[in-house]
């Protein structure tokens, strides 16, 4: 998937979970854990709705490589 | 002729604003059954009845805030309850911010808590390696959407310690002490906008670790959205707060009376760990157990604690 698709698939994962982030103003270097609150269940819900979304289904062992949004969005545009 | 009267909400919530009928007359109602959805300080409830019949009359405007025991449904079939209602109907109160409700509870909560618990406190490390490594391995094997998360083991481990040390699980009321021959496990849930609730896990150590895991992720989930089952606020029999996703090492919580023990679950860190005269490294997590000492002791509460670690040792036997 190229990476605007990757973004949309992102940025749509993260209204469903965080609905209040602002996604227009969101800067990509953000942290899912410590910049968006993202918990640990919540993180599997946005994994959840990507795989969705994307048939991307990132292992656990990729966890490290998608700890931001621009990590998760790379990750995506160059699997998918 | 018997009457549905508004059950406990929970710890401290006297009135509960009703917002939705969910039967109306004519129905036929089972004890279980949902028959209102009722607003709280807290959280949004879905009230159930423990009664069988058919309901014939609904007695109490949608809008009007009543005390708990208020009689709310007519029920023909049924013997009356023995609840009496404390008061008389108070007026609705003005719609109010919701954050600043949940703030106003949460706080008077505490406050009873800190002046009338004489709380002790105790803390650990729990030793994760055995718990995280089977969990990777199980997890690789898993689509995301039935993976363990770090937390399903530690309630587990929490509720089965909780078993067997039964001076950390039950009510305080009255100057007695009554142990819960079950564990209902509350999860401190803290909402996005501000502000946490602590809905039950309801017999957590009987459960399996999939089957917590899944009803783990539905009450955080419904916590968040607001709308929670009245059982799930009033029943806890002892507390869980995990703030380790939070990036805190340790957390030392207040107790949620009538309750009498709370746990604190950090984050998860990698540390340096002696283990027979060799320095390796392992993750590890500071536990503590904040407790009532007019239940337990320290020897109890330590016992509490060493037992989770042990429990954890043997993640598959969760």
């Amino acid at each position: 998937m190229n990476e605007q698709d990757a973004r949309l698939a992102v940025h749509t994962a993260i209204g469903q979970v965080a609905p209040d982030v602002d996604l227009a103003g969101l800067d990509e270097e953000s942290r899912l854990r410590q910049d968006l609150e993202l918990d640990s269940l919540d993180f599997l819900r946005l994994l959840e709705a990507i795989d969705e979304s994307t048939g991307v289904d990132i292992p656990e062992r990729d966890y490290t490589a998608v700890t931001t949004v621009k990590g998760l969005i790379d990750y995506l545009a160059s699997r998918g | 002729m018997g009457e549905f009267r508004l059950p406990s909400l929970g710890a401290d919530l006297k009135n509960g604003k009703l917002v939705e009928w969910l039967v109306e007359p004519g129905d036929h109602v089972s004890p279980g059954d949902s028959v209102a959805v009722v607003e709280t300080d807290m959280t949004t409830l879905d009230v159930e009845t423990q009664q069988e019949g058919q309901v014939t009359e609904l007695l109490v405007d949608i809008g009007t805030t009543v005390p708990v025991g208020t009689p709310m449904v007519r029920i023909l079939g049924t013997e009356e309850e023995t609840v009496q209602p404390d008061a008389a109907s108070v007026p609705p109160s003005e719609a109010q911010d919701r954050v600043s409700s949940l703030r106003r509870a949460v706080g008077s909560l505490m406050s009873r808590s800190k002046k009338s618990i004489p709380h002790y406190y105790l803390s650990t490390t729990l030793d994760l390696r055995a718990a995280l490594e089977w969990m990777q391995l199980v997890n690789n094997q898993r689509p995301v959407a039935s993976r363990l998360v770090p937390s399903a083991l530690l309630l587990k481990a929490t509720a089965l310690a909780a078993r067997e040390v039964p001076e950390v699980n039950g009510f305080y009321t009255d100057g007695i002490f009554r142990p819960s021959s079950s564990v209902h496990l509350g999860v401190a849930v803290a909402l996005r906008h501000g502000g946490l609730v602590s809905p039950a896990i309801h017999n957590a150590d009987t459960l399996a670790l999939d089957v917590l895991m899944q009803k783990l992720r539905d009450l955080v989930s419904r916590a968040r959205a607001g709308r929670l089952q009245r059982a799930e606020m009033a029943d806890p029999t002892i507390t869980v707060m995990n703030l380790g996703d939070l990036g805190v090492e340790t957390v030392f919580g207040v107790i949620y009376p009538p309750q009498v023990a709370m746990v604190g679950l950090g984050k998860v860190v990698e540390q340096p760990w002696a283990h027979e005269g060799l320095l390796g490294v392992r993750p590890a997590v500071a536990a503590t157990l904040s407790a009532d000492h007019r239940v337990s002791d320290g020897l109890r509460g330590g016992r509490f604690l060493a037992r989770i670690d042990e429990l954890l040792q043997k993640p598959e036997e969760l």
